[in-house]
């Protein structure tokens, strides 16, 4: 701070405080709702206070489910697990492997090879959804853990990461490689792989959090209720035909399950998420 | 940008760029080849007969004056959450950086809504404002307020465009602090000995050096309003009340797989996929450029 003003110091924190109320209210709110029973959250004013039924509810919503669909919370929580792990980790698999042969080797078509990655940046799913839907189903993967994880694992932005970062790596750590006798692959698993410990931890974080966040495309493909993430799960426990339909306390337990796990993510490893955020933009 | 010293093998390059090449083959290239395909013929509900129409279903499109409001509305939601997202973000993002001791204390407390899904984020709210018993519905009631957004377009555009801000707050927020703690601080200090108060140190020194980062976050929320909000729009308003929050990619969704109208549905994909370039060329093209990090 440049110079004392008591003033601005109290502004300061005042507007911070209140910012984060603000960004936390609705959350907070959410885990209060999860804690009550069907009559109080009923209660208009809805009191803010938790409620004491958590344990209850929560027992509800992962044996039983919730509303028309009644689908185990239990098991949409592993459908979005298997998802976000799926692509986290295929996404980073396959995009090393294609940073390492576009970055380590000379090759005819290097880059055209190249480019057509780069362009799939400026393809997202949502503008082509029907023709993607097509081929899904033509190839037989609708309803199935591979439809829901492998159209979406392609990613021009971790390829580039890993580009990037193996654009720093010292020429001569290869060529020492290569003097010892070192073919690529043994190159890229003794050395390469583990010096990208860090980018993966962070391209790990924002995937598994993308991946968990899905919400068009499972909606789409998995017809089968019993394959839906929970993400999906969650706005179809909300009857569209009156109030009084809706398990809101219910409801908002099992919106507090799917927060749970990307922002543990998150609190867990936010050194790593920054990272994985800032450098993914540049 | 090349290695001087690189492996060499006529397969092994090959072998190992054919996942990532197969799948953006198969599940992109193809798709979208597919829709610009579709997107000139006009083909029955039940997918048995093609007719080329050449540029109909755009004309149509064009025509549309239901396509041209959704176009309206996209846009006007877009500005909303940009710079709702924006201001606020950055006013958290000046703040958090004068306090340095804690500055991270806040970035933690700050950073989460990022996890949070667009759809439960979409959840979290509604629950809010449900009319009937949302607490802030409660109270905007006790203000005076007529609060309906099922049935009042403004409160339904205006309540969309309050959950994509949230959730985009913190993604702004990160890189807003970003840019401003690498302002030189000896930068501010000698503004300060001139006797430039903080407001003034703000609009004469810190925001024109933050213009890029603006800039930067700009054309992402652009991208993120137009393309990432499916599921707020989805959860929250379903589109309505009437058409008054069907944004492009909802129609697309909407047209394509509860219209069953292919060919219309292609060509507003074909428009999109025109949108994502020209935006990604912006920021590729003038972003990179000018913002540094």
């Amino acid at each position: 701070m440049l110079e004392r003003r008591p003033y601005l110091d109290l502004l300061t924190y005042t507007v911070l405080t209140l910012g984060v109320i603000i960004i936390a209210f609705p959350v907070y709110l959410t885990v209060v709702a999860s804690t009550m029973s069907a009559e109080q959250i009923l209660a208009v004013p809805m009191p803010v206070l938790p409620g004491g039924h958590f344990i209850e509810n929560i027992r509800t919503v992962l044996g039983r489910g919730v509303g028309e669909s009644a689908n185990p919370v239990g098991t949409m929580m592993w459908n979005s697990f298997i998802m976000a792990m799926g692509i986290a980790v295929g996404k980073i698999s396959i995009s090393i492997l294609s940073a390492f042969a576009v970055v380590y080797f000379r090759f005819p078509f290097r880059r055209l090879c190249f480019w057509m990655i780069f362009i799939t940046l400026m393809l997202p799913i949502e503008v082509r959804i029907m023709p993607t839907y097509q081929v899904v189903s033509d190839l037989g993967m609708l309803n199935s853990y591979g439809g829901l994880i492998i159209p979406i694992i392609a990613s021009a932005t971790a390829t580039f990461l890993f580009r990037q970062f193996f654009m720093t790596v010292p020429d001569e750590l290869t060529e020492a490689a290569r003097i010892d006798g070192a073919g690529p692959l043994r190159f890229f698993k003794d050395i390469l792989l583990p010096l990208s410990r860090t980018t993966i931890a962070a391209l790990f974080v924002i995937q598994f959090i993308y991946g968990w966040n899905q919400y068009l495309w499972p909606l789409l493909i998995t017809t089968d209720k019993s394959l839906s993430p929970v993400v999906v799960g969650v706005t179809q426990m909300i009857s569209r035909s009156g109030d009084a339909a809706t398990d809101w306390n219910l409801v908002m337990t099992a919106a507090t399950l799917a927060m749970l796990p990307p922002a543990l993510v998150v609190l867990l490893m936010q050194r790593w998420f920054v990272k994985g955020l800032v450098d993914s933009e540049k | 940008m090349d290695k001087k010293v690189v492996f060499h093998s006529r397969w092994l390059p090959y072998l190992l760029l054919a996942p990532q090449l197969a799948i953006t083959v198969i599940f992109f290239f193809l798709p979208a080849g597919e829709a610009l395909y579709q997107s000139l013929y006009l083909q029955d509900a039940f997918g048995l007969g093609m007719q080329f129409v050449g540029f109909d279903n755009f004309t149509r499109l064009f025509t549309d004056p239901l396509y041209l409001s959704s176009f309206q509305i996209t846009g006007f939601f877009a500005v909303g959450v940009a710079i709702l997202g924006l201001t606020s973000a950055l006013l958290l993002a000046y703040f958090a950086d004068r306090v340095l001791r804690m500055a991270s204390f806040f970035k933690t407390l700050l950073i989460w809504p990022y996890a949070v899904a667009p759809a439960v984020a979409g959840v979290l709210w509604l629950f809010l404002f449900n009319p009937s018993i949302g607490l802030i519905a409660y109270w905007l009631k006790m203000m005076g307020v007529s609060w309906n957004y099922l049935l009042n377009s403004e409160q339904a555009m205006g309540l969309v465009i309050l959950i994509a801000a949230w959730k985009q707050i913190s993604y702004n927020f990160l890189f807003f602090l970003a840019g401003l703690q690498s302002i030189p601080k000896s930068l501010l200090e000698a503004a300060s000995i001139d006797g430039a108060g903080p407001w003034k140190r703000f609009w004469s020194i810190t925001f024109p050096l933050l213009s890029p980062t603006t800039f930067f976050l700009l054309v992402v929320n652009v991208v993120y309003a137009f393309f990432d909000t499916f599921a707020i729009i989805d959860a929250v308003t379903q589109g309505g009340p009437g058409k008054s929050t069907e944004i492009l990619v909802f129609k697309v969704y909407q047209d394509g797989f509860k219209g069953l109208d292919i060919g219309g549905s292609a060509a507003q994909s074909v428009v999109l996929m025109a949108i994502v370039v020209g935006l990604t060329i912006v920021q590729f093209r003038y972003v990179e450029r000018k913002v540094e990090y």
